[in-house]
């Protein structure tokens, strides 16, 4: 639960690097010394020393309450028990975990809280992880003594993900502070008062948050579960597999909880480097889409046009005779939830075919440096890296949305850190106050050449950060935009206090398969297929639609491999079953250029294949072999394309920061006057992104309370 | 025989003999603590501050630090209170949110934790009748029972004139003068049968009666003159040994 050391100095706070501690302090948990810093809680020493003090109110990533109790532990000559963690340590201090006193103030705090506590465990949700009941086994009597009635809670309806049982509610008030704190929204609330006491909404209105999911894990007893996992199985049942997730470009750490051949639900993995220990909604809840709308089996269109379900044989035979057919007019094309392995094995494919397109839905500029140096398309300045800056300029994004473990990073600095945050672009709501400069793209060049106001505040940054967004990039100036903000990085890199080490200029994608792809060496943005159409168009789960029929000359074969019957099999002449991420080893490169594994929990559904599999077993019905036969090989493959893409966990640092911005001042351009534009504004608009999250049922039902919520007359507009 | 002792043990009588606890009432409030839309409180009742309220809302307001203005959120709802009479909309709260910059929910919680905010409508004169113990004892059950007579009134009821609303309350801290009841603002204090309807006759026929003890004292001394420091004040050496 604990993680001993990290933000000892500020609770929970973000720190900024600090050049030296003050002194420590020794003191004495169970007779054993620790040396800890002044300030230090004695939950915290406690936990210094190995020891873990059972509480149900306090969260290491949450401001402190102290109302639960449950942490009274004795404080040798203090009179009274002590609230462990709220107490800062005093020099000296003996603390007794496990004497009579502290053992009797746990079994008559765990009385208290069982006196209203309905003990229904057979038919909640949080049954066997749950904290209540753990701790009352470790901790509380065996017998109740509490003969008069116990009080009962209206439930609440928060919305399509969260499920409430307020009467199973101890009053830890961890939910609200997370809305408060970590969300930003400011919806929960504690209502009444002694045993009225209720948490909730006041008036009937939904969470409306990105992380609202994150309640769930945070909820000691069974008040908050989840509504989409509600009844389905006991965490003993469960079969849990760690892996990333891939629904944004941040690489969430999650464990996949499955059982039986079903993902039944997902939870985040604690990475204190990306998401600590939160999970996006979309990440969380869009699993139940990995179960519909599913490719089971090859496809090949018949001569009605209708595609026919086929062996793989005959799948593989269509598509092969028809690359081989093509003499080297192949094309590929790559979407948003492409693993490195299948992206490198249809990267060598085509060109062993003679095809050189080799593209990517999403699209980066290729002026100036383009995506030559690694340095241009990352989040250089890492997630963690925020806690260390003290101005970031959003440009064209809107991170709430498309990265939002990133976003609550922000807010995170903004609150402990003073962090400033301005935005370029639309004004949304980014659940912090961040200042709106405007949303003419004239403005980045008055920022470059210093004449317009905000240049002053960016040049007196101390580590300033410029993030910009896939949607800047992809506007047709974008390449003239992209090159003016990476000079003006450099400019502000140069005269910041972080030196050569801080790394200003930032890229916030928004797909998963991004940075890997162009680590490989894919082309960003389809207009190579567009203005050379192909024979024949291989589509790696390229769903996005940002190529169409339309683009394609009438002879075009279209393959397309990908896990779910979205946009991209509705085009396509030959459909081959590929596994969704939960359902293969697979590499993945987050935003910042760290390169991580997924990890297969389940098998491929019906005949359905690993993906580089399916490429390497058609490379050799076409007569041009992959030179790799298991995933070992294939990733062989990979570090020699690109080391980086094996050294699973590690971020590697790019630079050349210099030479990019030299080369940008060569771009030439006619800018735009449109408006810089973001695509996910509201909240409305963040939970279908791609192919899985559209098949989602739960994300269908998001949306459609969003939807009804906008009529609802309690709602702060 | 030891089938006997056990059937002995386990008898009714011996039972409660061993769990001898006492039960105790449920301790709730009779007020609801979530809000539920109705004609009068809804979030399109009208409500604004009047512009004297204003002023004085901007006083209120003054007396705090920047930064802590949200501390004026009690004076402020309630100011609104007193202009609604007797109680406080929904969106009164929203107005002093606002006013504020806080969030609505901040004010939510503030207002259902305080017990003197009233979220629902109440009559004109809101009776609150103490029946903690020294009240008790000194006979609240006759005061409620004279308001019962009187007005057909159970506690968290209103007339239908919409003059009187009836709580029961725990101790306002009059216990010297019991029993006592609050109308809006006012004390009655030291109450027999006939002050109970006396007040409640004058108050329906649009008179205020004279708030305070009801038994001729002018506050809380001794309701039969002085018992203790009626002489003059030793002087000093009173009371102490011969020998020093």
């Amino acid at each position: 639960m604990g993680h001993p050391g990290e933000g000892l100095l500020l609770g929970m706070g973000a720190t900024r690097a600090q050049s030296s501690g003050p002194e420590k302090i020794e003191v004495f948990i169970d007779d054993q010394p620790v040396m800890v810093p002044p300030g230090t809680t004695v939950l915290q020493a406690a936990a210094e020393a190995g020891v873990e003090i059972p509480r149900f109110c306090y969260h290491e990533r949450l401001s402190v309450a102290g109302n639960c109790r449950m942490c009274l532990v004795e404080v040798e000559k203090s009179v009274k028990p002590v609230a462990a963690c709220a107490m800062p340590v005093m020099k000296g201090w003996r603390i007794k975990t496990d004497s009579d006193m502290t053992r009797k103030a746990r079994e008559g705090v765990m009385e208290f809280l069982l006196i209203n506590h309905p003990l229904d465990c057979p038919i909640c949700d949080q049954g066997g992880e749950c904290d209540l009941q753990d701790q009352s086994m470790a901790f509380g009597s065996d017998r109740s003594r509490f003969l008069d009635n116990k009080r009962a809670v209206e439930d609440k309806n928060i919305g399509p993900l969260v499920k409430t049982i307020m009467t199973r509610c101890i009053h830890c008030t961890r939910c609200v502070r997370f809305a408060s704190e970590v969300a930003g929204v400011e919806d929960l609330g504690t209502t009444g008062r002694g045993s009225d006491m209720q948490i909730g909404t006041y008036v009937e209105k939904m969470l409306m948050s990105e992380l609202s999911g994150n309640v769930i894990d945070l909820c000691p007893v069974g008040a908050l579960t989840s509504k989409p996992y509600a009844f389905t199985a006991r965490p003993w049942e469960i079969r849990r597999t760690d892996s990333v997730d891939v629904m944004d470009a941040v690489g969430s750490n999650i464990v996949v909880n499955h059982r039986t051949g079903e993902v039944l639900r997902i939870l985040p993995r604690t990475n204190e480097e990306i998401n600590e220990e939160w999970l996006s909604d979309k990440s969380r809840f869009a699993c139940d889409g990995l179960k519909r709308q599913r490719l089971v089996y090859p496809m090949v269109k018949d001569s009605s046009g209708e595609l026919r379900p086929c062996q793989w044989e005959d799948a593989l035979l269509v598509a092969g005779r028809a690359l081989a057919a093509a003499q080297g007019s192949v094309a590929a094309v790559a979407g948003g939830l492409a693993d490195a392995e299948s992206l490198v094995a249809l990267k060598d494919l085509v060109n062993k075919l003679g095809g050189e397109a080799t593209c990517t839905e999403e699209i980066f500029p290729e002026d100036g440096s383009g995506t030559d140096l690694r340095s241009s398309y990352l989040l250089n300045t890492t997630i963690a890296g925020v806690e260390e800056a003290d101005l970031v300029l959003l440009v064209g994004t809107n991170p709430r949305f498309e990265a939002p473990l990133f976003n609550a990073r922000l807010r995170k600095a903004w609150v402990h850190n003073e962090l400033d945050v301005a935005v370029l672009g639309p004004n949304v709501n980014l659940t912090y106050e961040a200042e709106h400069i405007g949303e003419d793209p004239a403005i980045i060049e008055k920022l470059l050449s210093g004449t317009h106001p905000f240049s002053q505040r960016l040049k007196a940054a101390r580590r300033p950060m410029v993030v910009v967004g896939s949607a800047l990039l992809s506007r047709p100036d974008g390449g003239l935009l992209y090159a003016r903000l990476q000079q003006l990085a450099h400019q502000l890199r140069a005269g910041c206090e972080g030196g050569a080490e801080w790394r200003v200029l930032n890229v916030l994608h928004r797909v998963a398969s991004q940075v890997a792809a162009l680590d490989l060496g894919y082309t960003p943005g389809v207009s190579k297929v567009r203005n050379a159409p192909p024979q024949v168009l291989y589509l790696l789960g390229a769903d996005e639609g940002a190529i169409t029929r339309e683009d394609l000359p009438a002879d075009c074969l279209v393959i397309y491999q990908g896990h779910h019957g979205d946009r991209g099999a509705e085009m396509a002449d030959v459909v081959l079953p590929g596994a969704a991420y939960t359902e293969k080893m697979a590499t993945y490169v987050n935003t910042e250029g760290r390169a991580q594994q997924a990890q297969a929990a389940l098998v491929p559904p019906g005949m359905a294949r690993e993906d580089w599999k399916i490429i390497r077993a058609l490379s050799e019905v076409v007569g041009a072999q992959l030179p790799y036969d298991n995933l070992a090989e294939v990733r062989d493959r990979l570090t020699e394309v690109s080391p980086n893409l094996t050294r699973y966990g590690d971020v590697e640092e790019a630079n050349y920061f210099a030479q990019a911005s030299a080369l940008a001042q060569l771009v030439k351009g006619k800018q735009e006057a449109a408006p810089i534009d973001v695509p996910q504004k509201v909240l409305e608009d963040f939970y279908m992104t791609n192919s899985v999250s559209r098949a989602s049922p739960t994300m269908a039902k998001c949306i459609a309370a969003i939807k009804k919520e906008a009529a609802n007359r309690h709602r702060d507009k | 025989m030891l089938t006997r002792l056990a059937r002995a043990l386990t008898s009714p009588s011996v039972r409660e003999g061993v769990r001898g606890v006492h039960r105790t009432a449920p301790a709730a409030s009779d007020a609801l603590f979530v809000h539920r839309d109705t004609a009068q409180n809804n979030p399109d009742t009208p409500f604004e501050f009047t512009a004297e309220n204003k002023k004085r809302a901007e006083a209120i307001m003054s007396i705090y630090p920047d930064g802590h203005k949200k501390a004026a959120v009690i004076p402020l709802l309630d100011l609104a209170q007193r202009q609604v009479g007797n109680w406080l909309p929904i969106t009164a709260m929203h107005t002093v949110a606002k006013m504020l910059d806080m969030p609505r929910m901040r004010v939510y919680e503030v207002a259902t934790f305080y017990t003197m905010y009233m979220r629902n409508p109440v009559g004109k004169y809101h009776v609150q009748v103490c029946t903690t113990t020294p009240c008790w004892l000194r006979g609240s059950d006759q005061v409620m029972a004279v308001i019962k007579d009187k007005l057909g009134l159970i506690p968290g009821h209103t007339t239908p004139d919409g003059l009187f609303t009836l709580s029961e309350v725990e101790c306002l801290g009059a216990c010297v003068n019991a029993p006592m009841m609050q109308i809006n603002d006012d004390y009655y204090e030291d109450l027999g049968d006939s002050d109970v309807s006396e007040i409640l006759d004058s108050l329906a026929a649009g008179r205020t009666p004279k708030a305070g003890p009801r038994s001729g004292r002018f506050a809380a001394e001794p309701a039969g003159g002085l018992t203790t420091l009626t002489g003059p004040p030793p002087g000093p050496g009173f009371r102490v040994r011969d020998d020093l």
